[in-house]
């Protein structure tokens, strides 16, 4: 029911995507990650063996769960008022990196732990994402029509 | 004298350990202005034209992103300092 249809183009938006775009952004970023994520703990695995493949692993669920967070809490935030927005923005800023914080001493002490790994992961994984997201969301602030949720319908119109 | 080195050796870590915390304390200082910065910045800008709300709250939440990835890497060091 979310979906209206753009006359000018004639295919589908979705017009929840635009009333809370940090969703629509982490969802994209999830869906790209868990493609890449297995090949980067493989890759983990080789260069750090068991332990480190497993600290990535953590790593990889602290950003996406860090990311999710954000968008969660800043959507909520703008729903209630630019005011709400700006707090949620810097407290939800505190509050994610002290949840990290808590989140890697608490394993800190557990066998598999291997600092290394893990914070290669973390700030692969959190700059990669970004980049790799951010490629797409220029391109659909430029030119709407060649975002990538618009690209397949018209690509087979174009094929005919 | 092997008393006095290990109280040396003792010493020595909790002073990396102080030093590690006083690093990401400082290194969150940046992002925390700059998030400031882009969402004042991205309030303004929703208040001048409402119409391009959704655009600029894609755009603020990517500056957050990138922002808050300063701090990520003073996590990261804080992480190597104490554990590695």
């Amino acid at each position: 029911m979310n979906e209206i249809m753009d006359r000018r183009h004639g295919h589908p938006v979705d017009s929840q995507q635009d009333d809370e775009p940090e969703k629509g952004i982490v969802a994209d970023m999830l869906l790209r990650g868990s493609k890449v994520v297995p090949l980067w703990l493989l890759v983990s695995f080789l260069v750090w063996g068991w332990d480190g493949a497993l600290s990535a692993a953590y790593g990889v669920a602290l950003i996406f769960a860090n990311f999710v967070a954000a968008a969660l809490l800043l959507t909520w935030a703008a729903r209630i008022s630019p005011a709400a927005l700006m707090f949620a923005a810097l407290f939800g800023f505190l509050v994610r990196l002290g949840a990290l914080t808590v989140a890697v001493l608490a394993v800190s002490k557990i066998s598999f732990f291997a600092p290394v790994p893990l914070g290669v992961t973390i700030i692969v994984s959190h700059l990669g994402l970004l980049v790799w997201e951010t490629r797409y969301v220029s391109l659909s602030l430029a030119y709407p029509g060649l975002g990538p949720s618009n690209m397949t319908p018209k690509k087979s119109k174009e094929i005919k | 004298m092997i008393d006095l080195l290990a109280a040396a050796d003792e010493a020595l870590d909790g002073l990396k350990a102080v030093g590690a915390g006083l690093g990401y304390g400082l290194a969150a200082i940046g992002p925390g202005v700059g998030i400031g910065l882009v969402v004042g910045n991205a309030i303004t800008a929703m208040a001048r034209q409402p119409e391009s709300a959704g655009m600029v709250r894609t755009t603020m939440f990517l500056g957050i992103a990138f922002t808050e990835a300063l701090a990520l890497i003073g996590f990261v060091v804080f992480i190597l300092l104490n554990f590695a």
